[in-house]
């Protein structure tokens, strides 16, 4: 059984259709990177998926229950946590509040705590007193990852982690992964940066105006099947 | 033919016409009705005015006042004063009454423009609070218990003779039709300057200023001028509106004439359950109100509970009143203030 | 020595009007809601109070301590089923629905309760007083300032130093953000209401023990409580605190001077500081 799958998953903002049957599934302990361009769809897929855009229940299955329909409070209780695009820290909780509000969501023990969080970003534990919204946009990155892991999730949804941030800081986070990996979260990564999502990732999706026009192992893919997907000239390509 | 703009539509051309035949008749309603009728006209026309003055300044405006009772009281004190204290005729005096509910309405605009939202709303309330202690300080009439229009000048009144002729009525009587007549004429203005303000270039700053103040600055609107200038005339307004109550009364009392539940509970529950943002809403608001008041009142508290009730009701399941259910089927639209564009006929 | 006397009773009246405020100040703080229906639902907590009082027998402060749980569902429920509906950009529709609650409650409770004076048994309180060597301070007023006192303290204390604070606080930021760690707002709010309904039980018990009491007093009550809260600053516990105490010094003084001007002096302070401080006198820093 995936632990994440989506069955023809339609999303519309009222007139505007911004997914059309989306399939897409994620392994447990796998990492799925997510790629496209601006108004692929990529962020509409994410906020089906948590649960912040409601669907018909069936669209979108956890382990085999459909959770389309439900409160995105009962999908992260259900192992799910989401890193959201543009950090989304709480200006009113200190460094180490917004950490202790992602354990909010903890359904029993696992491998990340306060302590492993501050020991996968050191800098953390200095600034923990500091207001979330004091730190520098890399930090506040580090923060968001480390609130999600907080809940031990099963599946890690992060959206545009690296957007607006400086390639060394990128390379810093990116490196956290393999070791957020380590403790068993499967990892969906929605990225504009596809060298990067590519490093990381076990498969690749790649969507454009709603629809996925590329899908496959991230070591097959060439990068003529992805500038293909990207411009449309190629609709599929091996699973 | 060319493509233009506009707010007519075929329901608001019929409207119109009928809107005229129904004010010939108002008129001369007193001809052929008791005066008992007379008398629920003149209430019916009196909420409907505050009604429509309250849903200017928050249904269009965004500015939820808790405290226009204070501009009924300021204007129906003001009108006393000018017929106790310097003897003036109490019909000229109507006016006074609006003057001094637009002198109260600058410094209330000036306090409760300071506060934010839902404490505006309060903010209005305790200025109307003020305004009616210290009111009630004022010995030369009455205090806190108030004071009577006497005889000899109620049966003065500018006109009163006249009427009484016209009808063969006596001069009570007489004077619930002239306050009737009053009424009707400062409805009829009240709606029409309100439609005329709607449908200007401010009209337009004022919905984009309830909607958005930084969008309307965005536009070259200043948001505080309009808003100034609405809740002012709406101050001025309905301080006529409480001078003319008070004049067909003819009795006064702080407690009454700064009533929060009568001047402004009444009149909010009007423009909620008729349907707020519309001219509409407040017409089939006061006739609803009208009518349960009619049919109700005499169950005294239980019939207040039920309105506090209703007005909840209607809030969570139709925001936007029974106007607004009734234009949802139907399109139907008497008083339109949105800009259509009309193409020309492709065969013509 | 008169005016220390007045400074003092003064501070205790404004006890009672932070605890009227507490509540309103932090569902304000939480969820940027206004009740108008706050006074009512004060004197409506009162006559709970007294119910229970009148078929156990027990005295008011155990009585408030059995209406406190019923009253916290109330508000739990109220938020739950009415309020949270009707929460959003828009304020006219929080305003016009708590406006209908405000008047269906105190014709409610008129025709439950009658409008009838109705006062709080508290066996010989009301009468005994406490020498502090500057002035002679009554009983029950001091017990009023120091429950003040300590409800703030709790309340502060929950919010920043325990989990539902922090889902509190990060509710009142971002409630979509929120939901994604797993908090359901809905729930959030409907504990804050019900909190500020246990906050309204106890300022009920000192109405009710303190003075007399009936259905159409709520709304002084609810502009006392909105004085204190603005005076202080909002989002501001403690501020509220100190805007309780300017509202019920200004008052007392005022009635010093002459009886008729108690109220009168309470709204002329509000006005001024709303003159000279217009975001109150201990602002939140961040809105």
């Amino acid at each position: 059984m995936s632990l994440l799958e989506t069955r023809g998953l339609t999303a519309a903002y009222g007139q505007f259709k911004a997914l059309f049957g989306i399939d897409m599934r994620v392994e447990p302990g796998e990492v799925v990177a997510i790629i496209g361009a601006n108004g692929a769809g990529k962020t509409t897929l994410l906020r089906s998926i948590t649960g912040v855009l409601r669907q018909a229940p069936g669209m979108v299955v956890h382990s085999g229950t459909p959770i389309g329909a439900m409160s995105p409070d009962r999908i992260m209780q259900r192992g799910v946590a989401m890193v959201p695009e543009g950090r989304r820290l709480f200006p009113s909780l200190s460094v180490e509040e917004n950490l202790l509000i992602g354990a909010q969501a903890r359904r029993g023990d696992g491998p990340w705590t306060l302590e492993a969080v501050y020991a996968l970003f050191p800098i953390l534990r200095e600034r923990r007193a500091s207001p979330g919204t004091a730190l520098s946009g890399g930090q506040q990155q580090m923060v968001a990852i480390g609130r999600a892991l907080m809940s031990n999730p099963e599946l890690l949804l992060c959206d545009e982690i690296s957007l607006g941030l400086a390639p060394v800081i990128i390379r810093d986070i990116y490196a956290a992964l393999p070791r957020i990996r380590e403790g068993g979260a499967a990892m969906v990564i929605v990225e504009q940066d596809i060298a990067r999502a590519l490093s990381v990732a076990d498969r690749v999706y790649c969507l454009m105006e709603g629809c996925v026009t590329l899908h496959g192992r991230a070591d097959e893919i060439t990068r003529e099947d992805i500038h293909a997907a990207y411009f449309g000239t190629r609709t599929e390509a091996q699973g | 033919m060319q493509a233009y703009v506009t707010t007519r539509t075929r329901a608001s051309t019929i409207a119109g016409i009928a809107a005229i035949g129904l004010v010939a008749l108002a008129v001369a309603a007193p001809a052929f009705v008791s005066r008992i009728v007379i008398q629920d006209l003149f209430f019916i026309l009196t909420m409907l005015m505050l009604a429509q003055l309250w849903n200017l300044i928050a249904g269009y405006g965004g500015m939820v006042s808790v405290g226009q009772q204070a501009f009924v009281g300021i204007g129906a004190y003001a009108m006393f004063g000018g017929v106790l204290l310097w003897g003036w005729d109490p019909v000229p005096a109507i006016i006074l009454g609006g003057l001094a509910a637009l002198a109260l309405s600058v410094p209330m605009a000036f306090f409760a423009f300071r506060l934010q939202g839902a404490y505006f709303a309060i903010g209005t309330w305790v200025v109307a609070e003020v305004t009616r202690l210290l009111v009630a300080q004022w010995r030369a009439l009455g205090g806190g218990t108030g004071t009577s229009l006497p005889r000899q000048v109620t049966a003065d009144i500018w006109g009163v003779d006249w009427v009484a002729d016209l009808f063969g009525v006596r001069e009570a009587a007489a004077r619930d039709i002239l306050a009737y007549w009053l009424a009707l004429a400062l409805c009829i203005l009240t709606i029409a300057a309100i439609y005329w303000l709607l449908r200007s270039r401010t009209g337009l700053a004022l919905a984009s200023v309830r909607d958005n103040d930084e969008a309307a600055r965005s536009v070259g609107v200043d948001p505080r001028r309009v808003k100034w200038l609405v809740f002012l005339a709406a101050g001025f307004a309905t301080g006529l509106v409480g001078a003319l109550v008070y004049m067909q009364t003819a009795r006064i009392s702080p407690d009454a004439a700064f009533s929060v539940t009568t001047w402004t509970a009444y009149v909010i529950f009007i423009v909620v359950i008729g349907g707020i943002g519309r001219l509409e809403g407040p017409v089939l608001g006061v006739l609803v109100f009208w009518g349960l008041q009619t049919a109700f009142a005499s169950y005294g508290s239980w019939y207040l509970f039920a309105l506090g009730i209703i007005a909840i009701v209607v809030m969570l399941f139709a925001p936007r009143g029974l106007w607004g259910l009734l234009a949802d089927r139907t399109g139907l639209a008497l008083f339109p203030v949105q800009r259509r564009l009309i193409l020309p006929d492709k065969k013509a | 020595m008169i005016w220390i006397e007045t400074l003092v009773q003064g501070l205790m009246l404004g006890g009672l009007y932070a605890l009227f405020a507490a509540g309103l100040s932090l569902v304000f703080g939480i969820m940027r809601l206004v009740n108008l229906a706050h006074g009512d639902l004060i004197v409506a907590a009162a006559f709970v109070i007294l119910l229970v009082v009148e078929m156990s027998g027990l005295n008011p402060f155990v009585s408030a301590l059995i209406a406190a749980p019923v009253l916290f569902g109330f508000g739990y429920v109220l938020q739950r089923a009415v309020l949270n509906r009707v929460l959003g950009n828009d304020i006219l529709p929080p305003l016009l629905v708590t406006f209908g609650l405000s008047v269906a409650l105190q014709n409610g409770m008129l025709e439950l309760f009658s409008a009838d004076s109705r006062r709080l048994p508290a066996a010989g309180l009301e009468s005994a007083s406490l020498n502090l060597g500057v002035s002679t301070v009554g009983t029950l007023p001091l017990m009023t300032l120091a429950s003040a006192v300590a409800a703030i303290f709790v309340l502060n204390r929950l919010l920043y130093a325990t989990a539902l604070g922090r889902a509190f606080r990060a509710t009142s930021d971002d409630p979509v953000t929120a939901s994604l760690m797993g908090i359901n707002p809905r729930h959030v709010f409907a504990m804050a209401t019900g909190l500020a309904m246990v906050v309204v039980t106890i300022a009920a018990l000192y109405l009710g023990m303190r003075s007399n009491f009936d259905p159409s007093i709520g709304p002084a009550r609810l502009i006392y409580a909105f004085q204190a809260v603005i005076v202080g600053g909002l989002g501001s516990l403690w501020g509220t605190l100190a805007g309780g105490a300017i509202i019920g010094v200004a008052q007392t003084l005022g009635a010093q001077i002459n009886p008729e001007w108690q109220i009168l002096a309470g709204h002329v302070a509000f006005l001024l500081v709303l003159l000279v401080r217009p975001r109150g006198l201990f602002p939140r820093a961040r809105d």
